[in-house]
């Protein structure tokens, strides 16, 4: 069984329709990208996985388990954990609060056993996984800076260390390089590649760069238009003549035809 | 230096009430960005309940104040779920101009409910007092600042040993990334106001009680415990507590030294004059986040 499967999603805003029928099985381990042009429903179909829109239509399944029935504040311990495409850290926190925020779920010690001091056990372990998630993004060393003092690209490795420290089975990475400068792309596709190779997880990443997909995913499946035109392997996709239609236009074609 | 002995006490006295006070416009401005108006109509609230249920129902003193604090702290939570949760999304400004309408709306409720008078707080201390070394101490007063004092301690046990400390911080940064690593956020704002419900309570007992009464315009110490928030920095629970007990002991500093050629009621402007002298030194406050932009 996959661990995600997606059978006939349909999203519509009155008689707008953001995407429609997509069907798509993600695999345990693998890194499954959603790409396609602007307007291609990418986002309406990111926000429809993470919960934050209903689909009025098709069924999703985690694990077997009826994904769009669960309440959105339960998707953590099902072990889903999600980055946002405009950053969702907490500017004035530490970056290590920001990463401890990830193990909210985790965390049991109440205020009897906190009050009592009995907690520093598990505080100690909760501040060693938060500080091991940091090391992976290579943030550890800032440990203590405010999270509104970095730039943009670094606040980005906060965001995906506090994923990590969620202990997720299944991480929905939305356009994680969106406006982002060339270094920082490659600094953020290097950790996305790093998340697939050496960590026990499955990445569902919808991203508008081309270049970024095809050096990280698995599989591919491309949007057009709210509808799925194409799905495969990166080597597929980059030959498939929908999709070249769909991203370069038609004018294009004819003219490299003619 | 005994008169300025009994000051001082009696300052710290009232600073510890403001310092409550202060705390819960602080919970709530830290965990929703919101300064809740109602503050003031919740404090109210908080003594007529007790003096309701001591007095009126005859209910024990303290089962009283347990009583309403519960009461109080369901109240909170009620506020939160039937009415500003559904005004989720919109701006702080709409909210906050929610809280001054339940603030009108509550604190004349109260007045219809229990008239225009002043009541009987049916606390057991009265105005008994005992002296030490020439000053004298106000029974009630002990028990104001030691009861602060266990309120204070156990909320900031609360906010660093618990998870909820850190989840409401979060919580006001960013709802939709808080709600994914798996916070009820809703839950969060639930609790915060409850908390305030319940401070306000223990607020409102102690601003009550000797020489004060139960009466309509006890929330008016809502305002003037607002220049101990803005002291201590909005947001910082700790600031609160230090900037409570500043403006209380300067408020009854100047009542007992100023001269009189400054007015009777000078005291009564004296807290916003050290809060202005505080701000252009330090203009978030003494422990307030500054916030930094890039530029």
């Amino acid at each position: 069984m996959s661990l995600l499967e997606v059978r006939d999603l349909t999203l519509r805003f009155g008689a707008v329709t953001a995407f429609e029928g997509v069907s798509f099985d993600v695999e345990r381990g693998d890194l499954f990208a959603v790409i396609g042009p602007n307007g291609a429903g990418k986002s309406s179909l990111f926000n429809a996985l993470s919960r934050v829109y209903e689909p009025g239509a098709g069924s999703v399944r985690l694990d077997g388990r009826d994904f769009l029935r669960v309440r959105r504040d339960r998707l953590a311990a099902l072990g889903v954990a999600r980055s946002f495409q405009n950053l969702g850290v907490f500017p004035h926190l530490t970056v290590l609060e920001n990463v401890l925020v990830g193990r909210h779920r985790l965390m049991h010690g109440g205020i009897v056993r906190g009050g009592l001091g009995l907690a520093g056990r598990e505080e100690r372990r909760h501040r060693a996984a938060a500080i091991e998630a940091l090391d992976f993004v290579r943030l550890a060393e800032h440990q203590a800076t405010p999270v509104q003092l970095l730039p943009y690209g670094h606040r980005k490795r906060v965001e995906l260390a506090r994923c990590l420290a969620m202990e997720p089975t299944l991480m929905l990475l939305d356009e994680p390089v969106a406006g982002m400068n060339a270094g920082e792309r490659s600094e953020i596709t290097a950790l996305v590649r790093r998340l697939r190779g050496e960590r026990d997880l499955t990445v569902l990443l919808v991203e508008h760069d081309m270049g970024m997909v095809m050096q990280v995913a698995d599989r591919v499946l491309v949007l057009d238009f709210g509808a799925p035109i194409a799905i495969g392997t990166p080597e597929e996709i980059q030959s498939d003549e929908r999709v070249i239609r769909a991203y370069l236009g038609e004018e294009f074609e004819e003219a490299v035809a003619a | 230096m005994t008169e300025f002995l009994q000051l001082l006490f009696q300052g710290v006295s009232l600073g510890a009430t403001y310092a409550l006070v202060a705390l819960g416009f602080a919970v709530v401005y830290r965990s929703s960005g919101v300064i809740n108006f109602a503050q003031g109509a919740m404090l109210l609230l908080g003594a007529y309940a007790i003096s309701w249920l001591a007095v009126d129902l005859g209910l024990a003193f303290a089962l009283a104040v347990v009583a309403a604090t519960v009461m109080l702290a369901l109240g909170g939570a009620a506020l939160h779920m039937l009415v500003l949760r559904r005004v989720v999304g919109q701006p702080t400004f709409v909210l906050v101009m929610i809280t001054i309408g339940v603030g009108i709306a509550v604190t004349h409720g109260v007045e219809v409910a229990f008239g225009p008078d002043r009541r009987l707080l049916g606390d057991p201390w009265g105005s008994s007092a005992f002296e030490v070394g020439g000053v004298t101490i106000n029974t009630v007063k002990v028990w104001g600042i030691a009861i602060t004092a266990l309120a204070l301690a156990a909320y900031f046990a609360f906010d660093r040993y618990t998870r909820w400390g850190l989840a409401m911080q979060a919580t006001a940064a960013d709802e939709e990334a808080t709600l994914s690593v798996g916070v009820p956020v809703r839950r969060v704002h639930a609790a915060t106001w409850a908390l305030a419900g319940a401070l306000a309570t223990l607020g409102g007992l102690f601003l009550a009680g000797f020489p004060g009464a139960p009466q309509p315009a006890l929330g008016d110490a809502a305002l003037r415990a607002f220049p101990a928030i803005v002291v201590g920095g909005l947001g910082s629970p700790f600031g609160a507590v230090v900037g409570g007990v500043l403006i209380g002991v300067v408020e009854v500093l100047t009542s007992g030294y100023a001269p009189e050629s400054l007015g009777m009621n000078f005291y009564a402007v004296a807290p916003y004059i050290a809060m202005i002298a505080i701000l252009l030194v330090r203009p978030y406050g003494l422990f307030g986040a500054r916030p930094v932009e890039r530029v």
